[in-house]
């Protein structure tokens, strides 16, 4: 073998200008895909064992693959859950805040960018400390204000948050579009003055549309934030309004109202099989989000102010 | 417009007008800050040096100076065990997070095919992680790496440690798949902060006979620093707002109990908040960008 062929061979294997090399890429996927395995591990985990019947939950041979495919927890799970009306109202719950939060952060967004006023760095400075401040400096007097006007329980416990630009952070997504619309030209503004329009006329005609990636960003992020929130759902709305995440952290008194454990035979006592089938049906929404918006949901983290500089 | 123009009456300068506008597009803000933000958290402190009862009409309170905090501090053993546990698990797991997530974003700024499908697994737990969701999880045994912990060699290990090691140690074990699903902002962050890295940089230090290595450390570690300031802070505040976080739980839980109530509640939280602006304001001594000029 001659020198220049030792030096192709030491390319293929070991890398050069061009690529990366057999060695160097056989290692790199392993890594990824050992780490991507550790990640998945309690969500596979999750889903088999949720299909597992009561006898090989038992039998020690069976770890990865069931027997059958048993749907039996699954039933019992949704009726728990009261899977349809709780999922309903969780989705109420994260859409309509949502909504709101992301308009009106719009708008505090637009505000900050665009105009100078006195005390606009003290504003933002308090943003970022509404960001740190744990909510439960604040939620105990807003509860007792809500339980006197008699909105405990009730979705508006969380909008009227959420219209003050106060929702579940929110300072994020006021962060988000006054960086968007930092970087939107002076131009248009102008040009849309020329023509006569208002302050209001502009945000509307040249900010919003501009602005529509921060948007779809900070409604996927309020609804996936608003789904997972659980202190402040407990504390407004616990009585009234019942969430997924809500109903599954009762899952076990919930499910001996359904099924009393003194009354009901063997297999059908609460097992961790209809417990991780409950908590599957809970992400089941989310997860189909995910890999419907999946694009969105990566390249926005990438693109917007989530980055924070 | 001429500006030394007399301004006639009900005319403003421009730089009034516009701030006026401003305000009008933030006074939402500042309404929405003062209503459910300032003024609650004022209350929550006057409710911490306060004996509060909650009665069907209203709530009554009787001042009590700093007894709620002096109980928290130095009475209630059970509040200050948490407190330490929690900033143990917090300074253990924000550095696991940042060079975790540094890691895996320098293996996804490669170019390789399937580079999609790895950011979308990296980032799906901060979709699906809720309280509820993560206890059903850890109750079940579905996020220690194996049972690792349950080796007896590993337990006979962690026997001989120091309590003081052992604690940070027994965390990692168990909880370590829970780290790294605290880690998907984290690594798109850091992921999008390479990407602006002047590519020219690198060929330059080629050129003067750099390695991959040595380019590693003098600029990409270098132009990360600002980038590593946000993701800590934003990792810490994470950490301690999670629901399922220990000394929040046992707030929440005091805020109902009869002895103490909403006034003691109250006050931990204020205490449990000074904790954590100390470890952010740590965080930010450790890492904040050195002021002397780098290239000097």
């Amino acid at each position: 073998m001659n020198r220049d062929q030792l030096a192709h061979w030491k390319g293929v294997l070991f890398g050069n200008r061009t690529s990366y090399g057999v060695v160097f890429t056989a290692i790199l996927y392993a890594l990824l895909i050992a780490i991507g395995f550790v990640y998945l591990y309690p969500l596979l985990f999750m889903f088999v064992t949720s299909l597992k019947s009561p006898d090989d939950l038992l039998n020690p041979m069976v770890q990865w693959v069931p027997t059958e495919l048993f749907l039996g927890n699954y039933e019992k799970a949704f009726k728990v859950l009261d899977y349809l009306a709780t999922l309903a109202s969780s989705a109420l719950v994260s859409v309509v805040p949502s909504l709101i939060q992301t308009l009106v952060c719009s708008v505090v967004g637009y505000g900050l960018a665009r105009y100078q006023f006195p005390g606009k760095t003290l504003m933002i400075g308090l943003i970022l400390a509404t960001f740190v401040i744990p909510a439960q400096s604040t939620v105990i007097p807003q509860m007792l204000t809500y339980r006197d006007l008699g909105l405990l329980g009730s979705l508006w416990s969380l909008i009227l948050p959420a219209l003050g630009a106060q929702g579940f952070n929110s300072a994020i997504f006021i962060l988000i579009f006054y960086q968007t619309f930092l970087s939107l030209p002076k131009v248009l503004e102008e040009a849309a003055r020329l023509d006569g329009a208002s302050d209001l006329e502009i945000f509307i005609r040249v900010g919003l549309p501009a602005a529509a990636p921060a948007f779809i960003v900070s409604i996927i992020f309020s609804i996936v934030w608003y789904w997972n929130e659980t202190y402040l759902t407990v504390v407004f709305l616990e009585g009234g309004v019942q969430t997924l995440p809500m109903q599954l952290s009762k899952f076990v008194q919930a499910y001996e109202n359904l099924y009393p454990p003194g009354v009901v035979n063997v297999l059908d006592r609460l097992n961790e099989a209809v417990k991780l089938a409950g908590t599957f049906l809970n992400i089941l929404p989310l997860l189909a989000m995910y890999f419907v918006l999946q694009r969105w949901f990566v390249e926005s983290v990438e693109r917007s102010g989530i980055t924070g500089e | 417009m001429n500006p030394t123009r007399q301004l006639r009456r009900g005319e403003m300068r421009h730089g009034t007008r516009e701030a006026l506008h401003g305000y009008g597009f933030v006074l939402i803000w500042i309404v929405g800050f003062s209503i459910f933000t300032l003024a609650p958290l004022v209350q929550t402190f006057i409710y911490s040096l306060n004996q509060v009862t909650v009665e069907a009409t209203g709530v009554s309170t009787k001042f009590v100076e700093w007894a709620n905090y002096s109980r928290a501090l130095f009475t209630d053993p059970t509040f200050v065990e948490l407190l330490i546990g929690y900033t143990i698990e917090t300074l253990v797991s924000l550095p696991i997070i940042l060079i975790f997530s540094l890691i895996i974003a320098l293996f996804l700024n490669l170019e390789f095919k399937g580079k999609g499908l790895f950011r979308t697994i990296f980032f799906l737990p901060v979709v699906i992680t809720s309280g509820p969701v993560i206890k059903e999880l850890t109750e079940q045994g579905a996020t220690s790496t194996a049972g690792l912990a349950q080796v007896q060699a590993v337990a006979d290990f962690l026997a001989e440690l120091p309590v003081s090691v052992r604690t940070p140690v027994e965390y990692l074990l168990t909880s370590f798949v829970l780290i790294l699903w605290f880690s998907g902002v984290q690594i798109l962050i850091y992921l999008s902060s390479l990407q602006k890295i002047d590519k020219s940089l690198y060929e330059a230090a080629a050129i003067d006979g750099a390695s991959a290595w040595e380019s590693f450390w003098k600029i990409t570690l270098p132009s990360l620093t600002p980038t590593t300031l946000v993701i800590a802070i934003y990792t810490i505040i994470t950490l301690s707002h999670f629901s399922e976080n220990k000394v929040l739980k046992y707030i929440y839980g005091q805020t109902y109990a009869v002895e103490g109530g909403i006034g003691y509640a109250s006050a931990m939280s204020f205490v449990y908040f000074l904790v954590l602006a100390t470890i952010l304001a740590l965080a930010f001594l450790l890492l904040r960008p050195s002021a002397s000029p780098r290239s000097a």
